[in-house]
């Protein structure tokens, strides 16, 4: 290689573009990243599928063509729950194994013309029903950080290829915390987009309510540019929202800056706060209160907020996430595409798809397909189902409230660091609580960024930001401003600097 | 309002039935250990029913929805045997179905 070594899997995006407009070959770039996938994902089982002479020969394409503008050359990694034409996609299911998507996802679509090189594909729990990825028909994905703890989920196939190197950046999709979660348990930066502002066509429908693409990154400044590359309206997502995306990379330039003088942050009392602290870890919670301050101190008012309702978050959206799933799951019937079990001429199609489905989902998919058929069932509608969806009112009533008195709200992303693999696949409840704090922004449709606060027991923290809708400008803003004061405070280059000093260390 | 659900509500006769419904064909061994588990979820979901709610409206969406309709413009659609090519099975170019109906029809 010439004019790039292996230093380049640790190098931001802003950094790679400025590499390529320098004369490095895409061809290069993206021979350094299959070979860290090759190094190192034996271990990690970050990826589902992977084509190295696809993505070298796309690579050859892009540097014939020599375009050495935005994203061009850029290589980049997608959850597995994005369709791919012609590339495997399985949403992390038995029932999809083998199946090749006819046609691109919208934000595969855009970050294919934007010159992009395709790595692979990323694990997840299947369809995106999970919070560590041990749901994943196809086994456990390690965190880089330790290799016997989950590196969160749905999303996180995605998270450890980005904080383990293995891919520069890779999309995630999130229902009820799947980028924001995995990112906080990795020291990756995540965020929620406003519902709506990213299309889901070619999303493999989990909760069409609550699901969103969005970017998992190792910078505030390279989510932005990822985020700008795939939002904006689609006709082809009837929730798209017709309207400009803010302008979001130069508002991460600008909060990077420092000064917030004027901003008045809430912090949620009811997510990690006196009286709302159970299940959190002293930890976490020290560098929550580390973060905020630091807001302070770059010129924020910070005030306490009270939004009573996101108590009931949680049981509000495993009531009515469910219920959209057993609906949506409703497609996997074993006729257009897909496993079929059981067709030998004597069973019918009932049999014949109640077979396929047993054999296809896993168990946590089973859970919830019953769960939300009981959920709509007649009898317990109202109950259930229609009460959960009064809950997601009252919920977005205290996001209101709240945002008549504040610019941005606070809290910790997750109530622990990492937990380690195995610890909470057999009580579903215990699995569930690792979204309390990621749920109320699913439920109001807000956008709302992770972005790592420090660490605890040597384990990523997360601290989230949440904005009014169609705000996402100040979910970026202030977790810049955030990221470049404790990044100057540690004298590194970024918050990965430190999982790179350790692996350097034990090798 | 009432809490809907008190603990261990949901049978196994029950779940059963759901997974009919649902059409997945489930082992016993599924009965047993899921019947427990959702009678803790729905323990935990009923929390739901805690809160006052009169006179709020339900959220389907959390942005405003309005009917899309497009430009009645045709569009080619995907070729047929693109399309075939992700079946389970196809034949004469079309889908395959299992066997839809029973031997004294």
């Amino acid at each position: 290689m010439s004019a790039i070594n292996s230093d380049v899997t640790s190098m931001n995006v802003d950094e790679l573009q400025a590499a390529l407009a320098d004369g490095a070959t895409s061809v290069d770039v993206t021979r350094a990243y299959l070979d860290r996938i090759e190094a190192a994902d034996g271990e990690l089982r970050a990826y589902l599928h992977v084509d190295p002479e696809a993505a070298l020969a796309r690579a050859a394409e892009i540097d014939a063509a020599g375009d050495k503008s935005g994203l061009a050359g850029v290589p980049v990694a997608l959850k597995d729950v994005v369709v791919t034409e012609g590339v495997p996609t399985t949403s992390g299911s038995k029932i999809l194994e083998g199946w090749k998507p006819p046609y691109d996802a919208t934000v595969a679509a855009r970050l294919k013309a934007a010159g992009t090189v395709l790595l692979g594909k990323t694990n997840m729990d299947e369809f995106a029903m999970g919070s560590s990825t041990e749901n994943s028909a196809y086994g456990v994905t390690r965190n880089p950080w330790d290799p016997e703890r989950i590196p969160g989920g749905s999303s996180g196939g995605s998270s450890a290829a980005v904080a383990g190197g293995l891919a520069p950046w890779a999309i995630g999709t999130d229902t009820g915390g799947s980028i924001r979660q995995p990112a906080a348990l990795t020291g990756l930066v995540g965020h929620k987009p406003t519902y709506g502002s990213v299309s889901r066509f070619g999303l493999i429908a989990f909760s069409s309510s609550l699901d969103q693409a969005g970017p998992m990154a190792r910078t505030v400044l390279d989510a932005a540019l990822l985020h700008e590359a795939i939002g904006g309206h689609d006709p082809l997502d009837s929730t798209s929202i017709d309207a400009p995306l803010p302008v979001l990379v130069e508002c991460a330039r600008r909060g990077a800056d420092g000064d917030l003088s004027g901003l008045r942050v809430g912090v949620v009392r009811e997510l990690g706060g006196d009286g709302h602290a159970d299940g959190y870890e002293d930890g976490v919670l020290e560098s929550f209160r580390a973060g905020v301050a630091r807001l302070e101190s770059m010129g924020a008012e910070v005030r306490e907020v009270s939004c009573p309702a996101f108590d009931l978050a949680l049981a509000a959206y495993y009531l009515i996430a469910p219920s959209e799933a057993s609906s949506n799951l409703a497609r996997f019937d074993g006729v257009r595409y897909g496993l079929r079990v059981g067709d030998d001429g004597a069973r019918d199609l009932d049999e014949v798809m109640a077979l396929t489905r047993e054999q296809g989902f896993g168990a946590e998919v089973k859970r919830r397909i019953i769960l939300g058929t009981y959920a709509l069932s007649s009898g317990y509608y109202e109950a259930y189902y229609g009460q959960a969806q009064k809950v997601r009112t009252l919920i977005s009533r205290d996001f209101s409230a709240a945002f008549d008195d504040v610019d941005v709200l606070v809290s910790p992303t997750t109530p622990t660091v990492a937990f380690p693999l195995g610890a909470r696949v057999d009580d579903p409840i215990a699995m569930y609580a690792a979204d309390l704090c990621t749920l109320p922004a699913s439920l109001a449709g807000v956008p709302a960024i992770s972005v790592p606060s420090g660490l605890s027991e040597g384990l990523p923290v997360g601290f989230q930001i949440m904005a009014p809708a169609l705000a996402d400008d100040r979910c970026y803003r202030v977790a810049a401003a955030l990221e470049a004061a404790l990044t100057a405070d540690r004298g590194d280059r970024g918050f990965l600097d430190q999982l790179a000093a350790r692996q350097g260390s034990a090798s | 309002m009432s809490t809907p659900s008190q603990k261990g509500q949901l049978s196994r006769d029950e779940v059963a039935h759901l997974a009919h419904l649902a059409r997945l064909a489930v082992t016993d061994e599924e009965l047993d250990l899921f019947a427990g588990q959702l009678a803790a979820v729905l323990d935990a979901v009923a929390q739901v029913g805690k809160a006052a709610v009169e006179d709020v409206t339900p959220t389907t969406h959390a942005v405003p929805m309005t009917n899309v309709v497009r430009e009645d413009v045709a569009r080619p659609s995907l070729p047929r045997d693109v399309v075939l090519a992700g079946a389970p099975a196809a034949e004469d170019g079309r889908f395959r179905v299992p066997r839809i109906l029973g031997e004294e029809a």
